[in-house]
This record gives structure tokens, C-alpha cells and sequence, in this order.
């Protein structure tokens, strides 16, 4: 059986199991006379029955799964020629494989290699044995399991704990998903980026001026060297993100001002909605209207008024992320302005100032650490997104502050370093994962300092 | 009369600070009426950014909804189609099954009767120019029609039969085909006096694109549909609910109601709030350094797709659970408890129930984010071209934020007008889920 057949199994003995326990706990309650002498309700019984019959036989097939390829690995290694077993690891891998390929069908006879046919016996054999004494013991464990709990249930026991125990050990082991999540980025990105700082130099990366990712196939090759300065991509992501926040924080903190402060409660029920429709949109769809129409218009307009602009401008990929992060830093800005206590306004008007003149010299100033933070995390949204940049940015790796010439981005080279036929463990595909890492701890840093920000402002007036 | 003395003794002349202030005054009304008017010039031009980026859409991709047909009369004999008499006779009669007659010749028999339409057609050249009226997926469809009823072997038949792509957009665009320096196309002033022609007799029809919603990917812009994409992002949109939901659940029910305040608990509530914000892009990193190159899962299959969207949501649902929680105000737990429930009775039969709603509805707009995803989705190779619809959860398969990526950069013109459609597709999904979303709030919510 394999293992998901056996897991299935597994499942279908628990829900009988379940059911059996909450039979045997109503029989056992009226033997008792009555359900109110039993300590945890019938239901509890059955659900103790069911994770006993489940969890023993779940512990052993992932103990199980986990020890095997260790035993297998030792069988290779046991069985492979002399002058392999002395040799590296990768030959021994590569021997392993080719059998692997050759049994592929369940047949090792075949094979001519006598060294390989006795591996490939070897290996079927144990496999069979392997699996058939998993799905034994497998299924002896479910049964055993759910026969102790089974003859365990009486009026005294108390299932309700138990099975309370497990459920909120799940709750825990949810809650902790996340920092599982945190590791495995921080950890799978800092693992590729060390093995691509062992063949480029950390300063190389981070200081160096020229990007071309080419490395060579053979060794032989010319030009194959590549080169790793990532100077010019930071730029990039730095032009695209200053040229988007330029769009979107005059925007969108207007708009948050005027919703805010002037907007009909009318008014203010119909456009938040309207602009929070910006924010749903997917980025590819923005990429698609950057590429294709923003791009081409703003070639068109400066053809006609005199200027090159190259066809993959960092502006119109600026301009059209932009776009995409007004409602971002709106309804950030229309939380901390509307939290700013009436009172401050009230004393603004009471010395005879304008709305604006109170906006402006009360309201922003008590607001702004909230409309900083609001701003940081709309940057750290900026320097991340991919899909706009990908489709309307270039792959030139220019150093230039021009906006109407073409740059590119971090995340632009990482989607194209990573889409291609690479090896993976050229330095060309762990360049992405380098480049991962910058982007998670800028992005990182910059959210934990909004976050800060957002929240010693908070507590000022709460 | 004393009061009114009093104030016309007043000083006739303002103070001079009533002055300083007066003076100012039009300036500061003015610059109240500017600022007033930046906000509305701000929130205009953000509302008309939306309306032109969906308009611009939706004109791009309304003419791939329909698709343009010609009128020919096929002959569909048998030695046309290039099929041996017995064959034919034992698929007629049912002894063999039809699928025998998927090797016959049908683009032979397209192009006789494009012939027997236009006889004065001759040199190879014009020909060519000639077949090439046709869609090249037609030959599938007469296929499949003669497969459909075998009994039409032997006969001749009128049958409608789609376009190529760049005359069927001239037709669909309803261009005068007479007027053939007028029009800007690729094709040869003959392919239009042909069209012309066909034109003038009706031979043209245009219908509702049926291709582009049962066809799979494919080079061919006319014979291109998203019937794959659909099917791959309801394969990992299903995997990301059936992880998501329940993990989110289960973590929020934790936070909000179990979590002593400790460091772990913290640690986790930082985590989770700086998970919502990582970019995406890093989800798709940890995929393929993850489940791909360290699990050996399937590369450009649903099932990584649906495990690194769900990571990737699962912030947002937290989050938006714990506030639905967090409004079950706390007399209902009383009230519960005071009855003897025990403390995850409490939970479970009281207050889970009563948030729901609010859960739910985070759960959708959680679910619409990760269908119109795209970057993470890049990084585990779900870039693939399918053409086939996929089968399971571990088959290769693409989805409809990335058809539309992998179709924007396909240089055909008629690609243009797919990605747009496609796009109006993913929205449509997308407004139906946010559309859901509000009504559950609206209906089911309740102030305490």
C-alpha cells in the first residue's frame, strides 16, 4: 500500500473507531443509569477512541517515512562498486539515479550491468519488504490503539481532557505555522545566498557596479566570467519606488484629507470603496496597462515634445505602481488623521483658523508619525512588488537617475534568473536567492520601523 | 437707545489687529478653496486612473468574446479526406468507433473547398495566401463534427468554420473590405479581395467565442482559450482554502481566546504581522528552495502552487479571524460558562459559530488575493505552456493571473485582445468574490 492509501485507511479506521467509542459510551451510561453519571459526554469517548486509533499509526508511518531513505542511502552505499564508494558523493548519487531510472519499472532482471542488477534486486526487495511491514505495523497500531482506549471507556474516565488536550495542542501547533513560515524563508534564502557568497565575494555583490549574470557553461568560454554588482539594481529598485511614492503619497494623502475632513458621509461611502478597487486589482493587470498603454503613451508624448524616452522607462512603471499604492497610503493616512482627537481641531477653529490652515498646522503634525509609518510600508510594498516591473521595466542594468530611461529592479532579476534553463546550482540561479535575501531584510526593516512608528504614535492618544 | 449709543461709540477704526486679520482674510479663503480643490483634483484622478485602466480593457478585449466564421461548402468524401472505403463503411455502421477517422485528411478537404469557392485562384503562392483565410484550428473542428456523424462521409455539407485571426478581427471590427489601402493589416490587398467577396455574399458570421473558454493554451491567437488556467487556479485555489482555512481558524481561535501573554505569544503575533507584509515574490523563493528542491514535490503543479498561496494568505485570514472573534462580545462566554461549558466548548459551540460571518468573509478576500497572484507562482514554474486541461492537483498547470502574463508578452496582435479578455475573466472572479464578501458582512453581521 502506499502511503496515501494508508493514510486513508488510517482515516476510515478512526471515524469507525469514533463511532464504536460513542456507541460503547452510551451502553456504558445506561448501564450506569444515565448519561449524567459518565464524566465526559459520549462524543468525547468517541473522539478519544478515534485520535488513539489515528495518531499512533500517523507517529509511525512519518517515523517510519523519515528513517527509510537513511537505511536505503546505507544499502547504496554498501553496494556500489569499489572505485565508486571511494570517490565523492555526487558519483555515488549519479550510480544510485541510473538504477533508480532502471527499476523505474519494477523490474530489475533486465538490467545487463551485473552491479547494478544485484543493486536494483536489492533495492525492489527492500522496498516491497519495506512497505508491506509499514502497512502491518501500520494497521496494528491503529487497531491497538484504538482497542486500549476502546476497553479504557467507563463512567470515571475522562475523555473531555484528554481530547481537549489534543485539540488545543493543534491550536498551538497552528499558531506556531507562522513562525515556521518566518524560519523557513529566513533559513531556505540565507542557505542559497551563503552558497552564492562562497563563489562571489559579499563585497563584489553588494559594492559592485556592473551586473551581467552570464556565467558560462563550459569553462572555457569566453566572456563567461558574469559579473555580480548589484549596485545597479538597487538603484533601479530605488528610482521605481521613489517615482511611485512621488504619484502615490500626494495622491493618496490628498485624498485621505479630503475624505477625512470634508467628504459627505455620502461621499465617503461611495469613493472609499471605489478606490479600495485599486487596491484589489491584481498587479498583473496593472503590468498589462503599464506595458501596453501607459508605456507606449508616455514614448509617444515625449517623441512629440522633443525627448527620448526609451520604451521601458522606469517611469511608466513608477508611475502606474503608483497608481496601485494610492488607496494603500489613503486609507492608512484616513486612519491616523481620523484618530487625531477632536478636540485638537476644535481648539484650531476656536482661535479663528480656516479648515485648511487646522489641517495643515494640527491635524498633519499630530498625524504625521502615523503618515510616516503609512509611507514606510507603502515604500516596502514598492521595493517588492514584481509582476508591474516584470512586464513594463527593462532588464538593462543601468546606473542612472533619468526617469525616462529604462532600469531595472531587484525582483525583475530575480523572476529572470529563476524563469530561465539554469542549473541549480549555477551562481546565476543563487543570485536570485542573494538578491531574495537583500529584498526580505529591506522590506523587513523597513516594516518593523513603520510598525514601531505606528504604534508609539498610537498609544499618544489612545 | 443706551446700548446702541455704546456700540456707535465705539472706535470707528478696527483695531489693528482686526485689520492685519481682515486683510488676510480673501487670501486664506482662497488658499481654503485650493486646498479643497487638490483634494478633489487627487480623488478624481485616482477615480479616473481606475475607470481608464478598465476601460482600456475592456475595449482591448471585448472583440475576443466573438469570434468571425465563414460559410463553405466542404465535400467531405472520401477521397478528400484520404480515408480507405472500408473504414468509412465500418464507422458508418458502428463496428469500428469514429475516433478511426481522427487521421483523415480535413485540412485537405478545407482546402478544396476554398478552391471550388475561389477557381480563378491558381500559383502556389496565392493559394497559400488563399488557405490561409481559414483558421488552422479548423481542421480540428470539421474533425470533430464528421467524428460527431459519421453519416456525413460520402456528402457534401455547408458548414461554418472559423477564421484566421487577422481577417477575423477585420470582419469583427466591421472594416469595409472594399477599401483595402484604408485598413491597416498585415494581409495582402488579395486576402481582403477575397474577403471582400466573401463578404458581399454573407459568407461571413460573427458568433460568440466558444474556443476561448473550452480551449487550452496555444500559438495559434484564434484556437488560444483559458479553459486551462481556469482549471489550474480552481485546482490551487482549492488546495490554498483546504490549508488556509483551517490553519488560520485553529491559529486565530488560539491568539484570541487561549494565548497566555507570554514571549512565545508574541513572538508569534510579530511574525504573523510581518508575514502579511513580505513580498511575494519571497513566498515563491521559499517555495522553490522548499517543497521543490528540498520535498521534491512536482514543479509547476497546483498542489506548490496552493501550499505557497496559503502561506501567503494565511496572515490576512489570521488577522481578519481574530477581529471576527474579537467582536463576539465577552457575556456570550459568560453565559456559557456559567452553564458549565467547558472552555473550548465554549469556543466551539458559541463563539466560532457567532464569528463565522466575519471569518468567512476574510477568508474570500483572502482567497481573491491569491487568485490574482502571480509572482510567487513565477518562481515554482508554473509559467508552463499547457495546452492540455489538467487532471489532478500534481499535473502541470498554469493559472489565469499567469496565462495573462505569459500572453502580454506574446508578440501576435490578437494576443493582445486574449490577454485583455482574460483579464476581464480574472476581474469578473475577482468582483463576484469581493461581491460575496460584502454581502456575508452586510447579511450576517451583527453590532452587539
Amino acid at each position: 500500500m502506499t502511503t496515501t492509501h494508508l493514510l486513508i485507511v488510517a482515516t476510515v479506521l478512526a471515524a469507525v473507531s469514533y463511532f464504536a467509542g460513542r456507541a460503547r459510551a452510551w451502553s456504558v451510561a445506561r448501564e450506569n443509569g444515565g448519561i449524567r453519571q459518565l464524566h465526559s459526554l459520549p462524543t468525547h469517548h468517541g473522539a478519544l477512541v478515534a485520535i488513539w486509533c489515528f495518531v499512533p499509526a500517523l507517529l509511525l508511518v512519518v517515523v517510519w517515512k523519515l528513517a527509510e531513505p537513511v537505511y536505503i542511502g546505507n544499502i547504496v552505499n554498501a553496494n556500489v562498486p569499489a572505485e565508486l564508494s571511494a570517490g565523492d558523493e555526487r558519483q555515488i548519487a549519479l550510480y544510485r539515479n541510473d538504477v533508480e531510472n532502471l527499476i523505474s519499472d519494477g523490474d530489475a532482471s533486465q538490467i545487463t550491468d551485473d552491479g547494478k542488477r544485484a543493486l536494483g534486486e536489492r533495492l525492489l526487495a527492500q522496498r516491497s519488504s519495506s512497505s508491506l511491514a509499514l502497512t502491518l505495523l501500520a494497521l496494528a497500531a491503529a487497531l491497538g490503539g484504538a482497542a486500549f482506549a476502546y476497553k479504557r471507556i467507563a463512567a470515571p474516565t475522562r475523555a473531555r481532557h484528554s481530547v481537549e488536550r489534543v485539540v488545543k495542542f493543534l491550536l498551538v501547533s497552528s499558531a506556531s505555522l507562522a513562525i515556521l513560515t518566518t524560519l523557513g524563508i529566513v533559513l531556505s534564502v540565507l542557505f542559497e545566498s551563503l552558497r552564492f557568497f562562497q563563489q562571489v565575494s559579499f563585497t563584489e555583490f553588494v559594492f559592485g557596479t556592473s551586473w551581467s549574470p552570464q556565467t558560462a557553461i563550459r569553462a572555457d568560454q569566453i566572456g563567461s566570467s558574469g559579473s555580480f554588482g548589484a549596485i545597479p539594481l538597487f538603484t533601479g529598485t530605488l528610482l521605481i519606488s521613489a517615482i511611485a511614492l512621488l504619484v502615490a503619497v500626494p495622491f493618496g494623502l490628498m485624498s485621505a484629507i479630503y475624505l477625512a475632513e470634508y467628504a459627505s458621509p455620502r461621499m465617503r461611502n461611495i469613493t472609499k470603496p471605489l478606490l479600495e478597487i485599486l487596491a484589489g486589482i491584481p498587479t498583473v493587470v496593472y503590468g498589462f496597462f503599464a506595458a501596453l498603454t501607459v508605456a507606449p503613451a508616455i514614448r509617444e508624448f515625449g517623441s512629440v515634445i522633443g525627448l527620448s524616452v526609451s520604451s521601458e522607462s522606469a517611469l511608466a512603471a513608477g508611475a502606474v505602481m503608483g497608481i496601485m499604492i494610492i488607496p494603500f497610503v489613503s486609507s492608512l493616512s484616513d486612519d491616523v488623521i481620523t484618530a487625531v482627537p477632536q478636540a485638537m481641531r476644535d481648539g484650531s477653529y476656536a482661535l479663528g483658523s480656516t479648515k485648511s490652515e487646522t489641517v495643515r498646522k494640527v491635524v498633519i503634525p499630530a498625524a504625521l508619525p502615523g503618515i510616516v509609518g503609512g509611507v514606510l510600508l507603502a515604500a516596502s510594498r514598492a521595493i517588492g512588488e514584481t509582476m508591474i516591473v516584470v512586464m513594463a521595466a527593462g532588464l538593462a542594468a543601468n546606473i542612472t537617475a533619468n526617469p525616462l530611461e529604462a532600469v531595472t529592479t531587484v525582483t525583475v532579476q530575480i523572476v529572470t534568473l529563476l524563469t530561465g534553463d539554469q542549473e541549480f546550482d549555477s551562481a546565476k540561479t543563487l543570485a536570485a536567492f542573494a538578491l531574495g535575501l537583500m529584498l526580505f531584510v529591506v522590506t523587513l526593516v523597513l516594516n518593523v520601523i513603520a510598525l514601531l512608528v505606528v504604534r508609539r504614535y498610537r498609544e499618544q492618544y489612545e | 437707545m443706551s446700548v446702541e449709543s455704546s456700540h456707535t461709540a465705539a472706535p470707528a477704526q478696527p483695531s489693528p489687529a482686526t485689520a492685519h486679520v481682515k486683510a488676510g482674510l480673501a487670501r486664506r479663503y482662497a488658499a481654503e478653496k485650493r486646498f479643497r480643490l487638490y483634494g478633489i483634483i487627487a480623488i478624481g484622478a485616482s477615480l479616473a486612473f481606475l475607470a481608464m485602466l478598465l476601460i482600456s480593457i475592456v475595449s482591448k478585449g471585448l472583440p475576443a468574446f466573438s469570434q468571425t466564421f465563414i460559410q463553405l461548402d466542404v465535400p467531405l468524401d472520401i477521397d478528400t479526406l484520404d480515408i480507405d472505403a472500408e473504414t468509412a463503411e465500418a464507422v458508418q455502421e458502428g463496428s469500428l468507433p469514429a475516433s478511426e477517422l481522427r487521421r483523415a485528411n480535413y485540412n485537405g478537404a478545407i482546402r478544396e473547398a476554398l478552391r471550388e469557392r475561389f477557381p480563378d485562384v491558381s500559383g502556389r503562392s496565392d493559394r497559400r495566401a488563399l488557405y490561409k483565410l481559414v483558421s488552422t484550428g479548423a481542421q480540428y473542428d470539421l474533425a470533430r463534427i464528421v467524428m460527431d456523424d459519421p453519416s456525413l462521409l460520402g456528402q457534401r455539407q455547408t458548414l461554418w468554420l472559423p477564421t484566421d485571426d487577422e481577417i477575423g478581427a477585420l470582419v469583427k471590427r466591421g472594416a469595409d473590405l472594399t477599401q483595402a489601402d484604408t485598413l491597416s493589416t498585415r494581409l495582402d490587398d488579395k486576402s481582403i479581395a477575397w474577403a471582400a467577396d466573401l463578404d458581399a455574399n454573407n459568407e461571413f458570421d460573427v458568433r460568440f467565442n466558444t474556443t476561448f473558454f473550452k480551449n487550452g493554451d496555444s500559438r495559434e491567437p484564434e484556437l488560444a482559450g483559458i479553459r486551462a488556467a481556469l482549471v489550474g487556479s480552481a485546482y490551487t485555489l482549492l488546495i490554498t482554502f483546504l490549508l488556509s482555512f483551517p490553519v488560520a481558524v485553529a491559529s486565530a481561535i488560539y491568539l484570541e481566546e487561549f494565548a497566555p501573554q507570554n514571549r512565545w505569544t508574541d513572538l508569534v503575533e510579530v511574525n504573523i504581522n510581518n508575514l502579511a507584509a513580505v513580498p511575494s515574490i519571497v513566498f515563491g523563493l521559499l517555495g522553490l528552495a522548499v517543497f521543490i528542491n528540498f520535498f521534491h514535490l512536482p514543479r509547476s503543479a497546483p498542489v506548490v502552487g496552493g501550499i505557497v498561496l496559503s502561506l501567503m494568505t494565511l496572515p490576512t485570514i489570521i488577522i481578519s479571524s481574530r477581529a471576527a472573534l474579537k467582536s463576539v462580545p465577552p457575556s456570550i462566554r459568560e453565559a456559557a460558562r456559567g452553564l458549565g461549558a467547558s472552555e473550548l466548548q465554549v469556543v466551539f459551540h458559541h463563539v466560532l459559530p457567532l464569528a463565522m460571518p466575519g471569518i468567512l468573509t476574510g477568508t474570500i478576500i483572502g482567497l481573491a488575493q491569491a487568485l490574482g497572484e502571480t509572482a510567487p507562482l513565477l518562481m515554482i514554474g508554473m509559467v508552463a505552456f499547457i495546452v492540455d486541461i489538467p487532471q489532478g492537483i500534481t499535473d502541470s498547470a498554469t493559472v489565469l493571473p499567469v496565462q495573462v502574463y505569459l500572453w502580454a508578452d506574446s508578440p501576435e496582435r490578437a494576443f493582445t485582445e486574449k490577454t485583455s479578455a482574460a483579464i476581464m475573466v480574472l476581474l469578473a472572479f475577482l468582483i463576484v468574490m469581493n461581491a460575496v464578501a460584502v454581502m456575508l458582512r452586510k447579511r450576517f453581521e451583527r453590532r452587539w
